[in-house]
């Protein structure tokens, strides 16, 4: 953005936008802030004496994993705090001014005004009923804008301008549902900075979107924060996101401030505990091969014997392979009773070997999932065919189908899903063997002990419900659930997207581990290029359901081809730290 | 990518007061407990939280106290009562209450308090089995038209935007004024055959959303069939608004059946019940309004203690109540 913008509202000191503004003294300061949210079984602290010192202009990130505080201490700043929660301790100041027990009008002044917010979903933050224009109309008027209708309008065109979005004139006539995801964040920041704020609090504000997409928003948001003066208060579960984005950082734990200080000595040296977990976790700092079966397992037979009950040793190196796979899907039309076909997935052809792991990369939409559902025997191929042991899974009768089953198993993305709720932990395991008549009821249950063994979890877990368990310990005992008929295949459809960075590093190396031990494929699909890094050996990038790169994942890695593969690295979070910060 | 993206924009090399580098002191276990499992207390399923949480309320337990009083007097009402419903003296035509007749006697100089227990059976029996019906056939046909969809889902839909268009009392004495035999049965048959299509809306809705969870595709992934799937996995999960509304309708089949019965088309004079007795009192209503108050009272009661319990079960299987 080079374009100068007329700024029509002053700031707080009386000066006139971005001007020179004081430095030296701090915008926000926070100090021993204590939250607290009464629940049926009393109060609960979100937060315990956490400090934060903001400057003008600077950045400043808060990471920390899902129920660690992060965005109720944000909340707390701007006076949003969900339900229950108070403020019952400590201290706010903004610009001089104390926040804890300000009166309500003072500090719904601030807001918008001063302190301006971009929330984290962008598609639920906008009003679906109204036009965006309005929207950013509503924004300006609830700040002060004085002004004609003729500059009103004038003016929202220039907020949605800054943000990014060409023909902002006509863009502001649209609703919601006719902006993609990107371009609904664009106009949220649009409006959190129409007013000029001294400071942007940004909660999560790219984790709904597409790697791409969320690198072009941060740039342009950082850009605008830089030219305006604004200080950026950014909130993150991503650690590499956070040291790319932030020169301040906070890691929150539990609703504690572990560690802080600049971003870049926290990377290279972390010295709480929590902080090095989470560093060394973080798949973008820290990419290496989780050791796999190819390199163990594969020249020792008597490993992969000893758990599948018909050698697989003897079977061709090759599990699956599907040939100029394709599915069309018939999508209602504009008019009643009229369809027009949606290509999802376009001749796509890919082998897996016999103890590897197979990667699909690709963001939302590019027809990954609908390959794990042919895959799975779930959907039936358009044209084209899936091939396991050579053997064309359209050709099997319903018994041979029923037997396939045993050998290809899924995981899917969310931990709280893909249990059945009303089934004990027991039931759930036991079902695959239940249902595939395996072993007598006694056997059964010492199956389930050792599938409980094999994921670490203590057998007493076995009388559990899913309600009880967080989402890492769900994951493991889908995955446990996967593993009970020893399949060969196991088809893991975004299977760690949903948890947070170390209980997916734990989850990592538990699929790891199961790899080498048992001698499994994985058919990896993921949105995450350096989670992929971690896992798997060779790479199938998909765009548009079409295959744009094949390769191994050193060669994607280290020499992609192609320029979609080289945007979807380039925005990896933290992707550009990971030599020289890790090693200094 | 410029230069200068990870340096400070404010160029000082040196933290600000404030911005020092802090590490907090290492908490007490706090790491090792993320990944603990809750061994101590017993195992909750969804349907023990529900039944630990309903039993906290007294709503719950007046609600409870009122449904098995009403089950007891339907079911024995000889426990109650030595006297029999039928035996009456019209020379104790409305003679007020006296030893051994606390309500006294209506107009056919019946002893009130007798009538009002053994009415108590008709209602219960009338509920309970139009209950049953509703909610057999329309869960099958709402589960149905919901998992299977496609032309399933287009029929049934539309045959149960027809049955749901007709009024329920309006059908029913319809039919009954027709019906020559007329029983408890039959009056609860006229009742569910147009009471069901509330239940099979709500059972398509909660069948809709309940197979497109990921453990659904699981089963289907291990080559469990759709019959089994839709029984041991969808309907289990579905249960919770069918029985809420189950709960709820109780009441009301007892309300139409007391309409029905009032209007002369339900139960025939010879059984006893609250409806048939409103009626009778009705003639009375300016000399002796209290004959009308006991049997009506007797209805308002049971209809009250499961109208209260479906309150309380929707509030404690209410899935936005048990996130964690």
């Amino acid at each position: 953005m080079t374009t100068q913008f007329p700024v029509t509202n002053e700031g707080a000191d009386g000066t006139t936008g971005p001007a020179p503004v004081d430095t030296s003294t701090p915008l926000l300061e926070i100090h021993d802030l204590e939250i607290s949210f009464t629940t049926g079984s009393g109060e609960v602290q979100a937060v315990r004496g956490a400090d934060l010192t903001v400057y003008p202009g600077q950045s400043v990130a808060i990471v920390g994993e899902s129920g660690s505080g992060k965005s109720t201490t944000a909340a707390a700043i701007i006076d949003l705090l969900p339900g229950t929660g108070k403020i019952t301790g400590g201290s706010i100041r903004f610009d001089g001014r104390e926040l804890v027990g300000a009166p309500r009008a003072e500090k719904e002044a601030l807001r918008g005004r001063a302190i301006g917010l971009v929330p984290q979903d962008p598609m639920s933050n906008l009003n679906p009923v109204w036009r965006i224009g309005t929207q950013v109309e509503e924004a300006l008027k609830a700040n002060g804008f004085k002004g004609s209708k003729a500059d009103l309008r004038a003016r929202v065109a220039e907020v949605l301008a800054e943000a990014g979005l060409p023909d902002a004139a006509r863009r502001s006539r649209q609703y919601p549902h006719e902006f993609s995801g990107g371009m609904r964040q664009r106009a949220l920041i649009g409006i959190g900075l129409a007013a000029r704020p001294q400071l942007l609090i940004a909660d999560e504000p790219t984790s709904a979107l597409d790697v791409t997409v969320q690198r072009q928003i941060l740039d342009h948001l950082e850009g605008m924060t830089r030219d305006l003066g604004t200080a950026l208060l950014f909130i993150t579960h991503d650690l590499g996101l956070a040291a790319e984005r932030a020169e301040h950082l906070l890691v929150m734990f539990k609703g504690k401030v572990v560690e802080s200080g600049p971003a870049r000595e926290i990377l290279a040296d972390p010295r709480h505990p929590y902080t090095q977990r989470l560093v060394a976790s973080a798949p973008s700092l820290a990419s290496r091969r989780i050791q796999t079966a190819h390199v163990h397992g594969e020249e020792s037979p008597e490993l992969l014997a000893h758990h599948a009950d018909e050698p697989p040793a003897a079977g061709p190196a090759t599990v699956v392979e599907t040939k100029n796979l394709s599915k069309v899907f018939q999508i209602r039309g504009p008019r009643p009773g009229s369809s027009t076909d949606f290509t999802a997935v376009d001749d796509v052809s890919f082998t897996l070997g016999r103890g590897r792991t197979l990667a699909i990369v690709g963001e939302s939409g590019s027809g990954k999932s609908t390959v794990a559902n042919m895959v799975l025997g779930l959907l039936e191929p358009t044209s084209g065919s899936v091939e396991f042991d050579g053997v064309d899974l359209a050709s099997l009768n319903a018994k041979e189908a029923f037997a396939f089953r045993r050998r290809v198993q899924p995981v899917f993305q969310n931990p709280y899903g893909s249990l059945d709720p009303m089934f004990s932990i027991f039931r759930s395991i036991e079902e695959p063997l239940r249902l595939h008549s395996v072993g007598s009821a006694k056997e059964r249950e010492a199956r389930v002990r050792e599938l409980l063994d094999m994921v670490s979890l203590p057998q007493s877990a076995m009388r559990r419900f899913p309600n009880e368990l967080s989402g890492g310990q769900r994951q493991r005992i889908a995955i446990a659930r996967a593993l009970a008929l020893k399949p060969e295949v196991i088809v893991l459809d975004e299977a760690v997207s949903a948890l947070d960075v170390l209980v997916q590093a734990q989850v990592l190396d538990l699929l790891g581990d199961l790899q080498t031990e048992l001698g499994l494929s994985y058919l990896f699909i993921t949105h995450d290029l350096a989670v992929v890094r971690q896992i798997a050996d060779d790479v199938v990038v998909m765009q548009n359901g079409k295959v744009v790169e094949q390769a191994t994942t050193d060669e994607v890695f280290d020499s992609p081809r192609e320029q979609y593969t080289r945007d979807l690295l380039a925005a990896i979070p933290g992707a550009g730290l990971v030599g020289d910060e890790i090693a200094g | 990518m410029p230069e200068n993206r990870y340096e400070n924009p404010g160029g000082s090399a040196t933290p600000r007061p404030g911005q020092e580098r802090y590490v907090a002191p290492v908490d007490e276990g706090g790491l090792g407990a993320v990944d603990a499992v809750r061994t101590d207390d017993a195992p909750t399923s969804l349907w023990r939280d529900a039944w630990l949480q309903m039993r906290s309320r007294w709503l719950f337990w007046v609600s409870a106290v009122i449904i098995v009083l009403v089950v007891i007097v339907a079911a024995f009402p000889g426990l109650f009562t030595t006297l029999s419903p039928r035996v009456c003296n019209l020379s104790q035509a409305l003679e007020p209450p006296q030893p051994g007749h606390p309500f006294g006697f209506d107009r056919q100089g019946c002893d009130i308090y007798t009538r009002t227990i053994f009415g108590a059976r008709a209602s219960v029996v009338v509920g309970v089995l139009a209950t049953t019906m509703v909610v057999v056939f329309g869960t099958a046909v709402g589960a149905i038209a919901g998992y299977y969809g496609k032309w399933f889902d287009t029929i049934l839909s539309r045959m149960t935007d027809i049955f749901f268009a007709i009024p329920l009392v309006l059908a029913a004495i319809v039919i009954m004024s027709v019906t020559t035999n007329r029983t408890s049965f039959t009056v609860a048959f006229v009742l569910a055959l147009f009471g069901w299509p509330q239940i099979a809306r709500i059972t398509r809705g909660t069948v809709l959303s309940v197979k497109n969870n990921e453990f659904v595709t699981a089963a289907k992934s291990l080559g469990m069939g759709r019959g089994r799937i839709l029984w041991q996995h969808v309907l289990p999960n579905s249960a919770a608004p069918i029985i809420v509304y189950a709960t709820v309708a109780l009441g009301q089949f007892i309300v139409a059946e007391a309409t029905l019965s009032f209007l002369g088309i339900g139960l025939p004079p010879s059984t006893v019940s609250w409806g048939g007795d409103i009626s009778a009192a009705q003639g009375a209503i300016r000399t002796a309004p209290e004959i009308l108050l006991y049997p009506a009272g007797g209805l308002a009661l049971t209809v009250l203690g499961f109208m209260m319990m479906g309150d309380v079960v929707r509030d404690a299987l209410d899935p936005k109540a048990r996130k964690r």
